[in-house]
């Protein structure tokens, strides 16, 4: 192939673009709440669900969630999965649970870890609460909870996940 | 072919930014808003849905998706997406009920510009190859074309301050403006040039907000027993990425939509053109050959506030609102995407 036919097969072309992200109303306010080691979520008006963590507006109904509803930091497993490859950037070593959690009170899941288990144990109605970080090292994330543990407590039936009061299954 | 009409038009205001709120909390308001108008309580009561925005505006990927929670997608709903501004989720919708798929739709666009720096952000949609490595701005592009055009005679810089004064002063009258006073051409050109020989007046400002619109069948729009007003036609037509090749000072897909569009078959009591710099306005309005018995941007246009996804389809709900109001018989709505009016649609609407 001479000089002139030569195939250009790429070219860079670098895309830096900076933006001052928000997260929103409804995020801001969980996110507060979070800092001070407080788990919300918002009701919807309608259909009365309660979504954690909220983005202001109930997703089936189409209007806003105002409501804000505190939960408990104990949660119920309602799907897991155990991931076998590192997170980049992340100290937690493989093999991990990553989850579906539903906390109490609340009727959507939210994805968080699991540790202090033996992984082969980890199962669907399982009750969980969350280990935070210590409180000095609180800010407006989810890392403030590092991950969830097993409670001594009976499983949740299939059936009921997502439909438990904030005081949980005995309440 | 099935007539379509439009029942009802919403929109923000246009802010400078829209602070802490994300992108469905600044859709829920003004889509109720529309639901309100038409009597109807969410998405459920319409066939179809089609949004207007762009993933590049927030900076996140397929952060349109999340649009879709301001609708009320339970039970499923039909739904589509342009990575465009809402005129031409409008035409989509057109498409979606002429060929009989649906009787009515919902139509919103939305955008929040100001996490970023728009015009850096935007220069990313030109030819991948050659201009957006060079990251040249939509800024700096129109003053080039504003540049040729005065060069070469075919306006000067009191044509461009007048139309500009115009906008400011129409826009007293639009309570959703973001710019308005009572300024003449005088007070414009007493401002320092910013991009020679664009002054800041000149320039569209950035504006955070979203506009909805609901269509249908005139059948639909009758069974509803809201004032509507039909659209009679809509065209669009694109030009070359290569600017180079471009007449820069005239704009021949928008006569081309025009004609398409039917616009010459009848009078044009008023016209609303998505204009971002003053100077595109006068090609404009000499591009669809508009005279002196067609109200220009009655709303102020985008110079008083441009929503980006959503001012395209706001020109058409502005003729819309005077058509309902008595105020016009007949009127065209103009949008533009692209840099230096590339890509253009022309909507004709008609009182019913």
């Amino acid at each position: 192939m001479s000089e002139e036919n030569e195939m250009v097969t790429g070219i860079e072309a670098p895309i830096y673009l900076k933006y001052n992200f928000t997260a929103g109303a409804a995020a801001a306010r969980f996110l507060a709440q979070v800092k001070k080691g407080v788990v919300t979520g918002q009701r919807c008006p309608k259909c009365k669900q309660v979504y954690i963590p909220p983005r202001g507006a109930c997703a089936a109904c189409g209007v806003p969630t105002k409501e804000e509803v505190v939960l408990a930091d104990k949660a119920t497993v309602q799907s897991f999965t155990i991931v076998s490859i590192p997170i980049p950037g992340n100290p937690i070593e493989p093999p991990f649970v990553v989850a579906n959690l539903v906390p109490d009170g609340a009727n959507i899941s939210f994805i968080h870890l699991m540790s202090e288990c033996d992984n082969a144990d980890v199962h669907i109605g399982q009750r969980v609460q969350a280990v935070w970080k210590p409180q000095e090292e609180w800010d407006y994330a989810m890392d403030n909870i590092k991950y969830f543990k097993p409670l001594d407590e009976p499983d949740v039936p299939v059936e009921k996940i997502g439909k438990l009061p904030v005081t949980g299954l005995e309440g | 072919m099935r007539e379509i009409a439009i029942v009802g038009y919403q929109q923000s205001d246009c802010v400078s930014d829209a602070g802490a709120q994300n992108e469905v909390e600044l859709i829920i308001p003004v889509v109720g808003r529309v639901f309100e108008q038409v009597g109807i309580t969410n998405a459920q009561d319409v066939d179809f849905v089609c949004s207007g925005s762009c993933d590049y505006l927030q900076g996140a990927a397929f952060a349109f998706v999340l649009g879709v929670d301001a609708l009320g997608a339970v039970p499923p709903i039909k739904e589509s997406h342009v990575e465009m501004d809402a005129a031409w989720a409008l035409y989509e919708s057109i498409l979606k009920i002429r060929m009989g798929h649906a009787d009515s739709a919902l139509v919103y666009g939305f955008g929040k510009s100001s996490p970023g720096e728009l015009p850096i952000v935007l220069s990313q949609q030109l030819d991948p190859y050659y201009l957006a490595t060079q990251w040249v701005d939509t800024v700096s592009l129109a003053a080039m074309q504003a540049r040729l055009m005065l060069d070469k005679g075919l306006i000067t810089e009191r044509d461009m301050a007048e139309v500009v004064s115009r906008s400011r002063r129409n826009a007293l009258n639009n309570p959703r403006a973001q710019l308005k006073g009572d300024i003449s051409a005088d007070d414009v050109l007493a401002e320092e040039t910013y991009l020679s020989p664009l002054r800041k007046g000149d320039i569209c400002p950035v504006s955070d907000g979203a506009s909805a619109m609901i269509i249908c069948t005139v059948e639909q729009a009758k069974a509803w027993g809201k004032p509507y007003a039909v659209i009679s036609g809509i065209d669009h037509r694109i030009e070359t990425h290569n600017m180079g090749m471009r007449d820069l000072t005239d704009s021949v897909s928008t006569r081309a939509a025009a004609e398409r569009a039917g616009m010459g078959n009848g009078k044009v009591d008023v016209a609303e053109l998505y204009a971002p710099f003053s100077h595109q306005e006068i090609i404009l309005t000499r591009a669809l050959g508009l005279g002196d018995d067609t109200s220009v941007n009655p709303s102020g246009g985008v110079l008083a506030g441009n929503l980006m996804m959503a001012s395209g389809l706001s020109r058409i709900g502005e003729v819309f609102d005077r058509i309902v109001a008595g105020e016009a018989q007949r009127g065209i709505a103009h949008a533009t995407s692209g840099p230096c009016l590339q890509h253009n649609l022309v909507t004709v609407l008609e009182a019913a």
